[in-house]
């Protein structure tokens, strides 16, 4: 990265910060380490899961992104990378797992399961998609995705750290919290959020029989 | 197991008078058991009759009729056709079925499927708890008579999408309506989940042996996301120091509810489904597919087809090995290097499953009666390349790398997976069968599609332990490449589809049972057609699911890192494993 | 334990570390380029390949098959500055479609209140499409093909409407050249025999 790259961050910059070079500076080198070393979680759910291992292997090869360094624990893990169809019964420890993450933390939804239910969306054990639990980042069509269309996704999300800012990122803004803690969803008779309690005991109070 | 005393001809009617009837619905054949007499029959079976192999245990929910039937299908491991008996219970709850378990006891795990989606009970059963789905989960998914939350119709295609289909999501149309399964005034916040009490119930109990040293059991849960799992697979495992004292797999993580969603497809959208369900060899479960609805439909296939059926299957055979081979080597802790080098193989015969298909990994490349497209040019020169010159090359080549590596036999020989006596007993197939030396792959013992015109040998290797269970898919690499080379020698011109596309097949009424060997195993479909465009029952008869029935046995009093080993060689893939 | 096996594959591991250099050196003395070149990225998928095994994706691709297929989208033929989409909304797709993530909305004359062969909405949901490519296959009127782009990821869920699907035909020729000229020929001879028909009537 030469100096003039350095220099001009190429996104707007808010008014009060403009012409404070040495902070944009900081952003695009802040941006830069992070973009270049994001580590994915080890943690595969289905089919997509073998297209992520090809992409890692020799031909695809993430490394040249600094890709390389899947962690078991979600605790070194800057990305969770949800791999194949979200199923009800997982969902409460893919839930934990992203808790478990520190920030900064980014989801990918590889994959039409992982994105939207994909062709299991009809099935009592499938879950419509990982957003409804987690705020995924970027959305990777296809079923699956080839290792090609996977670096393209990855290549997005580092388009997306390339915008963030220092001044802004929620994981140093005081008068915010570390990081959100998404409640733990419930296995009862099907699947329970807890976010969604209320509506659940409405709908069975009003059911007949 | 007993060696057959006698070869009695088969008639289980004139055996066991008045306990046994031949099943007389048209399309149907086999045996009609009657369930107070069940264990006694089964028995027999096995016994008298030699067949020592039960495959598959399933059920269905016939609604119109009333009738809950259970089915089994046995084989003989010396090879022949199949023998079905069913048990027909009335369907009032309790639904109850003797277990038969004690005379197969790989009859286990799919007797608990049968309990969980189907709600069967078998009595007797050692250890009837839910087996995809979770302990308190609500009703039984595979009744005719059970509805999803997002349940549109019983049918495809629904009749929301033409002419009148405004875009809507599922979710969104019907989030927490009337199907879902929430009791009468149920309070999720009193909710108590059942948890895992049964599942650590189930594991043996700590005992101090008189005498010896008091020591503690511990209680470790391996996955559903561990490094070395394959994937979403859990097993919780007593350990006494490193040694396995008991453990229990849990599964279900990734059950995508195959079974329910390919009762409502038509036959053809079941094909990219099948796709899915062991996501390495997309084309052998094309295969098996294709194979239950042409048995059902009772057409021929294509001549080219066939052999272009085979030359997809054997690729893919290879290519699954390669991958099992390098993905041992991590599990092992040779991170890795063979994974890479196996890669670099599985890239370039994707490859042709690419030009070929239009899709790496999911090829829903066969239909009924052939193949979707004739093999694009170019592709065969490629194919003779990767057969004749480069793959009998690299499988020599990783042999090199591992075989003789000291530290590699010495940490493969001698850890048993399982004997042959037992292997038959659990059901296994496959791989895992053959290295413990029992000559049985399907496609000698009961062939299908034009495997007997080919010259190939089953391999088999005598101990049964993980050097064996290496060895033994090196040799099958090298028996696939055999059939490869002939294959594309002999493959001859015209057509690779009998009669024309069409979305809308015709499938009489009936049932069926196709099954082929895969990479991993016996991989099996039923299917009951009543006639209508989508099968009445789908059922998938996954090698995976049954081989794990064992995984028990095979891992008591090994250590704990020989259990990694072990779940690797026998193959695991979560997709079919969970469907 | 004599270490025999373990040098012996360490031959192997050394054998194709050597590779990955001789090949490069090779190529260049050879005066070809290996890297970032066509011909480079044929070779390294061929039978023949040794050394280095990457595509260096996104600067190099992979050469794409002719069959190869993602999200399906939609042809149009363009005629005098139109644009006439080939789809006739019969509804086939959305028939065959195994997840069913084809909506449809038909096109109905405002003065008749018949139907006209044309959609007036079309959706695909690329979040539940799994790219089996049935919709084109079976599709009577070659309208509705698999896309080859696959670099679609988004920051949103992905449903595509017409607008989004429609792509004209020249795209398609040249993605699936081989294709599109038999699909093309099989459309003359049947306007033809349509044509001798009219005639001979």
């Amino acid at each position: 990265m030469d100096n003039e790259q350095l220099n001009s961050p190429g996104y707007d910059i808010p008014d009060e910060l403009k012409n404070v070079v040495s902070i944009t500076t900081l952003d695009r080198i802040y941006n830069w380490g992070r973009r270049s070393s994001v580590w994915p979680l080890m943690f595969g759910l289905a089919c997509c899961a073998i297209e992520m291992i090809a992409a890692q292997a020799s031909r695809y090869d993430m490394a040249r992104f600094g890709m390389e360094v899947m962690r078991p624990t979600p605790r070194q893990a800057d990305m969770m990378l949800v791999s194949g169809t979200v199923t009800k019964k997982m969902v409460p420890l893919i839930v934990r797992l992203y808790n478990q993450m520190p920030e900064p933390k980014y989801v990918v939804a590889m994959g039409a399961c992982a994105s939207g239910g994909g062709p299991f969306k009809e099935g009592y054990n499938v879950v419509a998609g990982i957003d409804k639990f987690l705020p995924v980042d970027v959305y990777i069509p296809g079923c699956p995705p080839t290792p090609q269309a996977l670096i393209a996704g990855m290549i997005k999300l580092q388009e997306k750290i390339d915008k963030e800012s220092l001044s802004k990122v929620r994981w140093y803004d005081k008068k915010k919290e570390d990081s959100v803690y998404i409640p733990v969803p419930v296995l009862g008779p099907d699947l329970m959020d807890p976010r969604r309690f209320a509506e659940i005991k409405a709908i069975a109070a009003a059911k007949e029989g | 197991m007993a060696t057959p005393t006698t070869t009695a001809t088969l008639d289980l009617a004139a055996r066991f008078p008045g306990a046994v009837s031949a099943d007389a619905r048209p399309g149907y054949k086999g045996w009609i058991v009657e369930k107070d007499k069940l264990i006694e029959v089964a028995t027999a079976i096995r016994d008298e009759f030699g067949y020592d192999h039960l495959t598959a245990v399933t059920g269905v929910d016939y609604l119109p009729e009333g009738k809950m039937e259970v089915v089994y299908h046995a084989f003989k491991t010396t090879g022949g056709p199949v023998l079905t008996f069913k048990v027909q219970v009335p369907r009032v709850d309790p639904v109850e079925v003797p277990s038969v378990t004690s005379i197969w006891p790989g009859a286990e795990f799919q007797e608990r499927e049968a309990w969980d989606l189907l709600g069967v009970k078998f009595t007797n059963h050692p250890d009837l708890r839910r087996i995809l789905l979770w302990e308190g989960f609500e009703g039984h998914p595979l009744r005719k008579d059970w509805k999803e939350a997002f349940y549109e119709e019983d049918a495809k295609p629904f009749k929301s999408r033409w002419p009148e289909g405004k875009h809507v999501m599922a979710e969104e149309k019907n989030p927490f309506k009337d199907n879902i399964n929430f009791p009468k005034d149920f309070d999720p916040e009193q909710w108590v989940p059942e948890g895992e009490a049964a599942l650590y119930g189930a594991l043996a109990r700590y005992q101090v042996q008189e005498g010896s040293l008091k020591t503690d059991h511990i209680v470790i849960n391996m996955g559903p996301q561990h490094p070395s799992t394959h994937g979403v697979f859990r097993a919780a495992v007593t350990v006494d120091g490193e040694t396995v004292v008991s453990l229990k797999p849990v599964m279900g993580y990734l059950h995508r509810n195959h079974d329910k969603i390919g009762e409502r497809n038509t036959f053809l959208q079941n094909m990219p489904f099948t796709d899915r369900l062991d996501y390495f060899n997309s084309m052998s479960n094309n295969f098996g597919y294709a194979v239950a609805v042409e048995k059902l439909m009772n057409i021929q296939v294509a001549e080219r087809a066939e052999y272009i059926r085979v030359i997809m299957a054997e690729l893919s055979r290879i290519q699954n090995h390669l991958v099992f081979i390098g993905m041992l080597g991590n599990d092992l802790g040779m991170m890795y290097t063979p994974a890479l080098y196996a890669f670099e193989e599985r890239e370039l015969i994707l490859d042709i499953f690419e030009a070929v298909s239009g899709s790496r990994m999911m090829c829903n490349y066969y239909r009924f009666g052939g193949v979707v497209r004739d093999l694009p040019e170019g592709v065969l020169e490629k194919i003779k390349g990767l057969v004749f010159e480069r793959l009998p090359v690299k499988a020599d080549e990783l042999d090199r790398m591992l075989t003789e590596n000291e530290v590699f036999v010495a940490r493969m020989k001698g850890v048993k997976v399982i004997d042959a006596e037992n292997a038959i007993r659990y059901s296994i197939t496959g791989p895992v069968l053959r290295a413990a030396g029992v000559p049985y792959d399907i496609r000698r013992a009961d062939p299908y599609s034009i495997y007997d015109r080919f010259d190939f040998d089953i391999p088999t290797r005598p101990n049964g332990d993980l050097m064996d269970n290496y060895l033994l898919r090196l040799d099958e690499i090298r028996q696939s490449l055999r059939i490869l080379q002939q294959a594309v020698k002999q493959i001859p011109e015209g057509p690779v589809m009998t009669g024309k596309p069409q979305y809308q097949v015709r499938v009489p009424a009936g049932e069926s049972y196709g099954r082929v060997e895969s990479p991993k195993g016996e991989l099996a479909f039923y299917v009951v057609s009543n006639g209508k465009p989508n099968p009445f029952r789908y059922h998938v008869r996954p090698p995976s699911f049954v081989n794990i029935t064992a995984l028990e046995k095979m891992c008591v009093g090994t250590k704990i890192a020989d259990f990694i080993a072990i779940l690797g060689v026998i193959d695991i893939v979560l997709g079919e494993l969970d469907r | 334990m004599d270490g025999k096996g373990i040098l012996k594959g360490l031959g192997v591991t050394a054998k194709r570390f050597w590779n990955t250099y001789w090949e490069d050196i090779t190529w260049f003395f050879s005066g070809k380029k290996r890297y970032f070149n066509e011909d480079g990225v044929k070779a390294r998928a061929s039978k023949d390949t040794k050394g280095i095994f990457t595509v260096q994706y996104p600067e190099e691709k992979l050469i794409i098959p002719e069959e190869f297929r993602y999200v399906p989208f939609l042809v149009y033929d363009e005629a005098d500055g139109k644009k006439e989409i080939r789809c006739t909304s019969c509804g086939i797709c959305a028939k065959v479609c195994p997840p069913q993530c084809i909506w449809i909305v038909r096109t109905n004359d405002p003065v008749t209140g018949r139907p006209v062969p044309q959609p007036a909405e079309f959706y695909i949901d690329a979040d539940i499409c799994m790219n089996c490519g049935f919709c084109a296959e079976y599709c009577p009127f070659d309208a509705i093909k698999m896309d080859h782009d696959f670099e679609i990821a988004s920051y949103n869920r992905n449903v595509f409407n017409l607008d989004k699907l429609m792509k004209p035909a020249s795209y398609y020729e040249s993605i699936r050249p081989l294709n599109a000229t038999r699909e093309n020929e099989a459309r003359k001879a049947k306007e033809a025999a349509k044509a001798a028909k009219a005639e001979a009537a």
